[in-house]
Order: structure tokens, then sequence, then C-alpha cells
């Protein structure tokens, strides 16, 4: 293993230090420090939905045989930054019948848990905002609020488009929540931990795409339902429901759905290198080869494998038309699920005859 | 647990009820108890307009019913008047009419595919249907000069003769057409979940097809063989050797697959015309007042969308005295409720997308 530090844990070392003296309390130096990783999280976020949009955009043109965004700056760069200030200034448009706190805190309500869920992921080593016990336990927590401000919306817009919608993404997220949670534990039991930098840790020999390639599998599509993106994007359902929840949506608050959405999507694509694809860990390669690998960062390898990541989601999205809602949740209760409970089986029988043979 | 239905209003503003239809659906969760379709917003009183206008300016007003398949309307109303008149057309006329009509029914089945495809949210195929379509439009620019609305077949032949270098373009999309179908059956038909959606939805038995005067892909999927270009030939459609694809069933996959297999043979019908295609007038002389005797006549074509008839009574003058159009895509989407019952709704989109209604036809 590699243990110079690299560029951002020399960074985070070099405002530590500037900040102890400053504060002094050890206890207030670490407060001020999550403060600081907030803010990295934070601006990673808007960051990468910037990135996310145009890159979401220019996928669906490489997809389609067209160009897709290339007027503003190079290779249509600056094509987000033009959409969000004409966002920003949008109107603020409140439909008269719709239930005012509900439909106002239901945004908001969707970007929390998903900076909250930011606080767990292992972008490097060392490099855990807060590296939890219980961090993949965590953010499995968190990141199903995103359910409650769905529904809130849909309730909240007094509109049966996205009544209908909210309704869907309860079920939706409710029952591909469980498949998704069932298809990490395979990946727990064999590192015996809950700690993401543990489980990261676990996988510098072999990635656990390939002992556990089936809970990969269901992962990635439980992901793609959690996430609401095509084939699973029946809450929004643009033909059939107009925009379900975000009808009633305009301007800022619609862009901080759409935030949230893409947050949540470069999570659950984090979730998936770090638990599956090794995180940090570079491409186990031998020899020379394997040592230049090490000498890339680890954060940079963690954003490549999410990147990949998120282009298999998009790849997914320009490719599949939408399943029936009756399909969908066949599918997650009568294919997905029994599948990783069977993935859950094979790798405790596993575990054991592993145990007895080094027993033995 | 006591539970009631509720009405939701789709349309006519809604991203997939292509145009201003509008429909009223009595659901029960996602189940469809009832869907009214509330027709008439893009009304323009067509019919009672070419009452006031001479025959040949009637022409333009069939390119804004069925848009996506002017060429055929335009078809369907000159050889109704040359009926009446007893006009003969040139022989080069009646191949470039059979070659556009053609040439159209592939563009109109492309936005149908596509169209229906977006709507069960692939807007990939979508783009790929668009993109190969775009290659007729350019034929048809190039031939009149316009895009959409054509107004190029006229009452005793064509506008004018097509240009030099139109027929090898057109042989070069011919030609190509086999490797868009395959892209087509990779991307689109190949999909499971595209399967899924459309197999053994709204099954439409034949007698029901039959006693709801449905026609075209339609009637066909439902394995009745009636096409007007066989059972009723028009034009010169007599000489060309081509097949009617038949469903089994009747469901969804079938209006689909039956229309994508019109194309090929629509495909197959502008290749024997393109090559059978003889020099010479393309316009018959037509005096300058068009003044049909007393009588009245009906004649219909077979239309993207199915059976196009229209009926017109002269009087003697130089305007109609009753102009009428019989709108396949109107009377096929009467069925809509019928198919929709104990369906979700997102099966209502898909269901609209199988019956093809184009709005301009519908309201008229």
């Amino acid at each position: 293993m590699n243990s110079n530090p690299d560029l951002l844990t020399s960074l985070a070392g070099s405002i530590r230090s500037v900040l102890s003296p400053l504060i002094g309390n050890p206890d207030g130096v670490d407060m001020a420090m999550y403060g600081v990783g907030l803010l990295a999280v934070i601006t990673l976020i808007f960051t990468n939905a910037v990135i996310l949009v145009w890159g979401e955009r220019k996928v669906a043109g490489f997809m389609q045989s067209r160009y897709g965004p290339n007027r503003l700056g190079p290779w249509g760069l600056f094509q987000s930054i033009a959409d969000v200030l004409k966002l920003m200034s949008k109107e603020d448009y409140r439909p008269k019948l719709v239930d005012k706190w509900v439909w106002a805190l239901a945004p908001i309500i969707m970007f929390a848990p998903a900076v909250a869920a930011y606080a767990v992921l292992p972008f490097g080593k060392d490099l855990v905002p807060v590296d939890l016990n219980i961090g993949i336990f965590y953010f499995i927590a968190v990141s199903s609020i995103t359910t409650i401000p769905l529904l809130m919306a849909g309730w909240g817009s007094n509109n049966k488009y996205s009544l209908i919608g909210g309704m869907r993404a309860v079920a939706q997220m409710v029952s591909y929540e469980i498949p998704l949670v069932f298809s990490m534990l395979g990946a727990i039991m064999l590192v015996g931990s809950l700690k993401m930098s543990s489980i990261v840790e676990a996988q510098s020999h072999i990635w656990f795409v390939f002992l556990q390639p089936v809970a990969f599998l269901v992962y990635v599509i439980a992901a793609t339902a959690e996430t609401n993106r095509a084939p699973f994007d029946l809450v929004e359902g643009e033909s059939e429901i107009v925009a379900g929840p975000l009808t009633e949506y305009s301007g800022m608050r619609w862009a901080m759905f759409f935030l949230g959405e893409y947050a949540n999507l470069l999570a659950v694509s984090a979730i998936a290198s770090a638990v599956f694809l090794g995180g940090w860990q570079p491409l186990p390669l031998p020899g020379a080869l394997g040592d230049m690998m090490h000498a890339i960062p680890g954060w940079i390898w963690f954003a490549l494998k999410t990147y990949i990541m998120i282009f298999v989601f998009m790849w997914f999205r320009w490719t599949f038309p939408r399943f029936r809602v009756d399909q969908l949740m066949g599918f997650g209760w009568k294919v997905l699920l029994p599948l990783s409970l069977a993935n859950i089986l094979v790798t405790g029988v596993g575990i054991f005859l592993y145990r007895v043979a080094i027993g033995g | 647990m006591q539970t009631q239905t509720y009405e939701l209003n789709m349309g006519p503003q809604h991203p997939s009820t292509h145009g201003v239809l509008r429909i009223i659906l009595e659901l029960d969760g996602e189940v469809v108890v009832k869907a009214t379709p509330v027709i008439g917003y893009l009304h323009r009183g067509i019919e009672k307009i070419c009452e006031g206008k001479t025959y040949g300016q009637t022409i333009p007003f069939t390119d804004r019913m069925d848009y996506m398949h002017s060429m055929n309307n335009n078809l369907g109303l000159c050889q109704a008047v040359e009926k009446l008149m007893g006009l003969e057309v040139p022989e080069r006329a009646e191949y470039i009419r059979v070659i556009m009509a053609e040439l159209s029914r592939i563009a109109s089945h492309m936005i149908y595919a596509g169209a229906l495809v977006n709507d069960l949210g692939g807007v990939t195929g979508f783009v790929f249907l668009i993109r190969d379509r775009e290659r007729i439009l350019e034929l048809f620019n190039k031939a009149c000069g316009a895009r959409m609305t054509f107004n190029y077949i006229r009452i005793g032949g064509v506008q004018q003769d097509v240009p030099e270098g139109w027929v090898e373009e057109c042989r070069r999309f011919v030609d190509d057409f086999p490797e868009m179908m395959h892209t087509y059956n990779g991307l689109i038909m190949g999909n499971e979940i595209f399967q899924a959606r459309m197999k053994d939805i709204a099954i439409l038995p034949p007698d029901r097809a039959v006693a709801m005067a449905a026609s075209g892909g339609v009637l066909r999927a439902s394995g009745v063989n009636y096409d007007v270009r066989k059972d009723d030939p028009y034009g010169i459609y007599d000489r060309f050797d081509f097949d009617v694809p038949l469903g089994t069933k009747g469901d969804n996959w079938d209006r689909f697959i039956v229309r994508m297999q019109e194309m090929e043979q629509s495909i197959r019908i502008i290749d024997q015309a393109l090559k059978q295609m003889p020099e010479g007038p393309v316009m018959a002389k037509v005096p300058k007042v068009i003044k049909p005797p007393v009588g009245e006549v009906y004649h219909h074509v077979e239309n993207s969308k199915g059976d196009l008839g229209y009926y017109v009574v002269s009087d003697g003058g130089m305007k109609p005295y009753r102009w009428h159009a019989r709108r396949p895509a109107m009377v096929n989407l009467q069925l809509l409720d019928e198919l929709c019952r104990g369906y979700k709704i997102a099966d209502v989109v898909a269901i609209l997308g199988t019956l093809d209604p184009v709005l301009g036809e519908v309201d008229c």
C-alpha cells in the first residue's frame, strides 16, 4: 500500500495545522474540520450536479448520434452554468391551491439527506468525512429519507398527476430499498464490518464485484430504481404523468429536486465503487504496472470508478424504455428480492466452507 | 376498505396525447375504469371551408388533415376528382404518385413508431427514427420544396417532375433501408422491456375491430386481411407485388409490428416503381378551370392510418357542392375507451400510440 499522503489528505492536514493554534482545544479543531468537510461536500455536490447535467446531455447526444450542447464554452461546458443562471432568474411561482408548508419544504428535505449521506463516502484513504463504524448502515438510513420529500411534493402540490407520482415514488423506493440493502449484505458479511474504510480496505487483493457478481447486478438495478432513473423513472414518467411530483415546481425549487437527484446518483455510484469496485484501491495489477497504478492518488481512482458507474446509469437511461408499475413491483419483489436473499445464503455457506477449509 | 374512483384530465396539453387530444380518465388507483376521448380542439371546419374553394384549392387542406401522411391525402382527393371528370393520368405521374405515397407512408410509420417508443420512455429510439425520416423529408423537399405540407399531387398528375438525381437518391434510401430496420430491430423491437410493455396488452378481437369500422394497421393487427391497395386497387397499385402483413392476436405488439412490416412492403413497392418508371409528361391536359360534370363520387385510398375516403359532390360549378372525408384516425380513435378499460395509465399512452391518431385528421 502506498502510504505517501496525497494532495487532498495533505491539504486537510495543512488546514488542520493552521486551525489548531487558532482554536487550541483539540475537540474544537475536530468540529472545525467537520465544517471544512461539510463545505467540501456541498461544493462537490454543486459542481458535480453542474458537470452531470452537462455530462448527461453529452452522453445523450453521443447515444443518439448528435452533438449535445456545443455552443457555450469548450464542448459546451458552460451550458449548465447558463442553465443554472436561467433557473435562478425564474419567477418563484407558487400555485394558489398548494399546501403551502408541505409544498415549500419538500425540495429542501430532498436536498438535505443527499448532503448528509455524503458524510460517510470514502473518497480516499483517510479521506472519509466521518468514518462511522456503522457507515454503510448510516448511508442506507439517511438516503432512504428521499422517499418522504417526493411524497410530500406529490401530496402538497394538490395535483392528481403529482399525487400519482408521489404514490409511485413511495411504492417503488420502499420496494427497491430492500434488495438494495440485501445486495450489500453479502459484501458486508465478507468484511465483517459496516465501516466504510474497512470495506474498501478488505478489497485490496480482489474487488467484491468478482466475489459477489450477482449482488453487484442486483445493486445496480436497485440503485437505478432508487434514484428514479430510466428504466425505473415511473415517478416522473414524463409521457404518462407529466412530471409526477415535480409538476407544480419551477425555477430554483425544481432545481433543488434536480440537485438532490444528481447528488443521489453520485452517492449510489460512489457506494457501488466503494463496496464492489474497490473504492480508492487501484487496479490490482502485478509487478511494475501495479506500482504505477499505486502512484495514482486514491481519490482519483475513486472518482474514476464513480464516474464510470454514472456513465453506466446514463447509458441505461438513454437505452431502455420505461417499466409499467405492476411490472416494476413484480420485478422487485419476485426477482430481485429472492435473488439477493439467495446471494446472502450462498455467501454465508461459502464463508462457512472457507472457514472449515482453513480450520481443517 | 372503501375506495372510490377519481377523474384525471389527460390533455389537451399533455406530453403524449399526440397533439391536442383530451382524454377524461376515470381511474381506480392506476387502473382505468373509463376513458372518454374529447376531440375538437383542432377543428377547423375543413369540410365546410372546402365547399367555398375551387377543386384545386382544396388540395392544400388535405395536407393539413393527416399531416404525417399528406401525400396520400392529396392522392385520394385528386383521384376522386379525376374519377368524377373521367381524367386519364400520364404513366410517369402515376409512378411518381405511388413512390411519393409509399415514401410518405414510411415517414408516417416512422413517426408512429418513434412517438410510441418515446411514450414508453425510450427517447433514443425516437431520435433514431426521426433521423432516418429526415432523409425522406429531404427527398420531398427536393421534389416539391416542402417538408410537410406538400400540395404536390394535383388533379391530373403531379405539380412537377422530380429533379435530376432524385431517383438515384431515392434508390440509395431504398438500399439503406434494411440497415435502418436492423437498427430498430436491435434497439426497439429486441428490447425485453418494450416487448413486456406491448405484448398481450389491449387485445382487439377481429369481430370487434370490424364492428367498430377500424381500418389500417389496427384492423390488420387483429388478423383481418383488408388493405385498399389490394382489395380495391386504385391508381396502378395492381401492378406491384407486395404482401399485406397481418397480426395474429390484435394486441399492442401486433399493432406495432404490423406497421413495421408495412414499411418493408412499402420499400418493396418503391423498389419496383423505381425500376418500372417510364419517361414522359407528368401532367394530363386539364382545363384551366376545373368544372366536373354533375354527379357524386366516393373514392378511397389506403392511408397510413387506415381507409381514407373522399366523398365529393359536384353541381357542375367551379366549387364542390359537398366535400367530405372519411378519416380513419377518427374512426380508429373510437376504440380507445374499449381498449383502455382495465389497463394502467401507462398503458393508455401505449394504446393511444398504437391507434396512431393524428389530431389534424381526427378533428379535421
